[in-house]
């Protein structure tokens, strides 16, 4: 394995509204895609957890955070254009 | 979420803001439990009036509130406002929450997205702080954000609902371009003015070189407001909205107490002088006295001890004690004594609306009874003709709400003549009292003439008068007309003088006339009693006469009976004779 660095991202959503559903479903296809057993996801619901959510700065929802590898990357949004999500992880070089 | 709503429609309507004028316009404040939406170009004062409104929930009305900054950072903007003495880090501790939400340029973005996090944040927020109040300020830059209007529209509607559902009362400011607003329609903006419950614009334009600011409520559900754009400033502790009429009853508390003019004479021709309260405009030409006799006001007012304020729009502080020393009017040691403040505001640009303001904070710090403008008609100068005269009405508006007696002079514009004696700012209407001064020029010379053109609630003296200055006063003395002319100065002095010559003359011939009378009188008296001596002889005389007569005839009598007697005549002779 050349990359046996593990990805950990905490995607925050909001209830069962679409767009986080979207970004969860979306960033589910892409780990399962490109990093199949090196990956973590921890779901935070801003609803469940508002506290938390306000103290992490989080002001928009879907975001995306990858907390490792390092740098901490933040994005947000949908994921719905994988090419961009891949490229801002830094994940396109590896697998073209 | 509907028990929250249904139990808002019974609280209190209106929440103030703290932002003096503005409640006045709106009857209260902003709709509680609604959202407002505050529109205005760029530096046109939306953060300020945003954050004042969750700066006053949270220190006097002990609401306290979320601002939501999406366009600067907490901390920049605590320290912008720490100028306005609002005390901004005290009150976070705990009545007032700053949430950054400034996008980050780090974060990426991909596809769409929402706003719940942050409500969801603010939610809990609002609960455990018991919040009333929250701003969302410059949303326009986190919608940008969004990739299509569907979706600004959809989170402007999220965050809407969001505010009604927790029963806070919502103020969401956002940029618009200048003030057209009829192309706020083709923007999410557009679409959220239809929702709220009101909106409020700002703007911000420059008219030949003065800046000028006005806030105009858009729309108000289920109120009445003044449609009107109405004029503001930024001042030293926030915004100041210029209100130009109240929309109650306006109940001032109305005297008949008089204060002195200053002039005793003037004092006389208006039954006591100006009423406690009224506004007193001095119209005239220049140089005909005005400043003179408004500062006879002042000097008046501050010698009963009534705190007094001068502001001088076209002469300095100084000049102003000196040039009034002339005439006997002496300010300085008012001035030294803290009775009088003298603001000279000759060098002071930018709007009448802004020397409104300044001229309101003077007169509240200095606690003035009396307060002089002088000229009023220098709020007129260039930039300022649009605004000129609301100015001048609101001030008239403010003195008289506040008890304090305003003396405005106003320079009349010699070209103009005498046919429009009403001043540019047609503020004579509102004057209780109008003295206009005019020049008459008449045997080479000009004198200054006063009349009383106006005065409400006082019979007056409809005559002109001529006002004479002298190192020891102002003194009016009446005038002479003479063959349809009316008579002033040295013309005025001959006359009386003439008059007074005749006077003399007249009073010396009756005199002579007098004695002469009562010498005749004497003569005929005498007369008189030598007549009635000479009639007294004459009746003696006349009594002599008679009785003379009488007693010759009864002698006569005597003797013949005696003669007959001694002739022994018989009787019958006697008898016959006696028959």
């Amino acid at each position: 394995m050349r990359r046996p660095a593990v990805f950990k991202f905490r995607l925050y959503t909001a209830d069962d509204t679409q767009n986080s559903a979207q970004a969860l479903a979306n960033i589910t296809a892409l780990c399962r895609t490109y990093l199949a057993d090196r990956h973590e996801i921890e779901v935070v619901d801003v609803f469940r957890e508002p506290q938390r959510a306000l103290a992490d700065g989080i002001r928009l929802t879907p975001t995306l955070v990858k907390l490792a590898p390092a740098p901490i990357q933040t994005i947000v949004g949908t994921l719905s254009q994988t090419q961009r999500v891949l490229q801002m992880l830094g994940l396109e070089a590896a697998t073209t | 979420m509907r028990s929250a709503r249904s139990a808002l429609a019974k609280a209190p309507t209106k929440v103030p803001t703290g932002i003096s004028g503005f409640d006045a316009i709106t009857g209260g404040g902003l709709p509680r439990g609604r959202t407002t939406l505050l529109l205005g170009g760029p530096g046109s004062g939306k953060t300020i009036f945003a954050l004042q409104f969750v700066v006053h929930g949270a220190k006097d009305c002990d609401e306290p509130g979320i601002f939501v900054a999406f366009e600067e950072t907490s901390a920049r903007l605590v320290a912008n406002f720490e100028g306005f003495g609002w005390n901004l880090a005290q009150l976070r501790r705990k009545k007032l929450f700053f949430m950054d939400a400034k996008p980050v340029p780090e974060i990426a973005q991909s596809g769409d997205f929402d706003l719940s996090g942050m409500l969801a944040g603010l939610g809990a927020q609002a609960k455990e702080m018991k919040a009333r109040r929250i701003v969302f300020d410059a949303l326009d830059i986190v919608l940008a954000l969004l990739p299509d209007p569907a979706a600004k529209r959809r989170e402007v509607y999220r965050l809407h609902e969001w505010l009604l559902s927790q029963g806070l009362t919502g103020l969401i400011t956002s940029k618009a371009s200048g003030d057209e607003v009829s192309s706020l329609d083709q923007n999410p903006f557009g679409f959220m003015q239809f929702m709220v419950d009101c909106a409020v614009i700002l703007n911000h334009r420059v008219a030949l070189g003065v800046s000028q600011r006005n806030l105009r409520v858009q729309k108000y559900r289920g109120s009445s407001f003044d449609e009107n754009e109405s004029p503001f400033v930024i001042g030293s502790s926030g915004f100041d909205v210029a209100i130009a009429r109240m929309l109650g009853p306006l109940d001032i508390d109305v005297t008949n107490e008089r204060v002195s003019s200053g002039v005793k004479r003037l004092d006389t021709m208006l039954g006591g002088g100006y009423y406690r309260g009224a506004s007193v405009l001095i119209t005239g030409f220049p140089g005909t006295a005005k400043t003179t006799l408004s500062g006879a006001f002042a000097e008046a007012a501050c010698r009963r001890g009534e705190h007094t304020v001068i502001v001088s729009l076209d002469s300095d502080g100084a000049e102003v004690i000196r040039n009034l020393g002339s005439v006997g009017i002496r300010l300085a040691r008012h001035v030294k004594s803290g009775c009088l403040r003298i603001l000279s505001a000759r060098t002071i640009t930018g709007s009448a609306e802004s020397l409104l303001v300044r001229i309101k904070a003077l007169a509240k710090q200095h606690r003035a009874r009396c307060l002089v403008i002088d000229p009023v008609s220098s709020l007129f100068r260039a930039g300022n003709e649009l605004t000129a005269h609301g100015v001048a009405e609101r001030l008239i508006d403010w003195s008289k709400a506040d008890g304090i007696t305003l003396l405005c002079t106003s320079l009349v514009d010699e070209m103009s003549g005498n046919k429009h004696v009403g001043t540019q700012l047609q503020i004579s209407s509102l004057a209780d009292t109008w003295i206009h001064l005019n020049y008459l020029v008449q045997a080479g010379e000009r004198n200054r003439g006063m009349s009383i053109m106006k005065s409400r609630g006082t019979a007056h003296s409809n005559q002109v008068r001529e006002l004479i200055l002298s190192d020891a006063g102002v003194t009016l003395a009446d005038i002479y007309t003479a063959g349809g002319e009316v008579l002033m100065g040295t013309l005025r002095f001959e006359k009386e003088s003439a008059e007074r010559v005749a006077n003399e003359i007249a009073e010396v011939a009756a005199k002579l006339k007098r004695v002469t009378l009562d010498a005749e009188a004497a003569v005929l008296e005498v007369r008189a009693k030598s007549l009635q001596t000479e009639l007294v002889a004459k009746q003696a005389e006349k009594i002599l006469l008679t009785r003379t007569t009488e007693s010759q005839e009864l002698e006569l009598a005597r003797g013949r009976s005696r003669m007959r007697e001694l002739r022994g005549a018989d009787r019958a002779f006697t008898r016959r004779k006696g028959a």
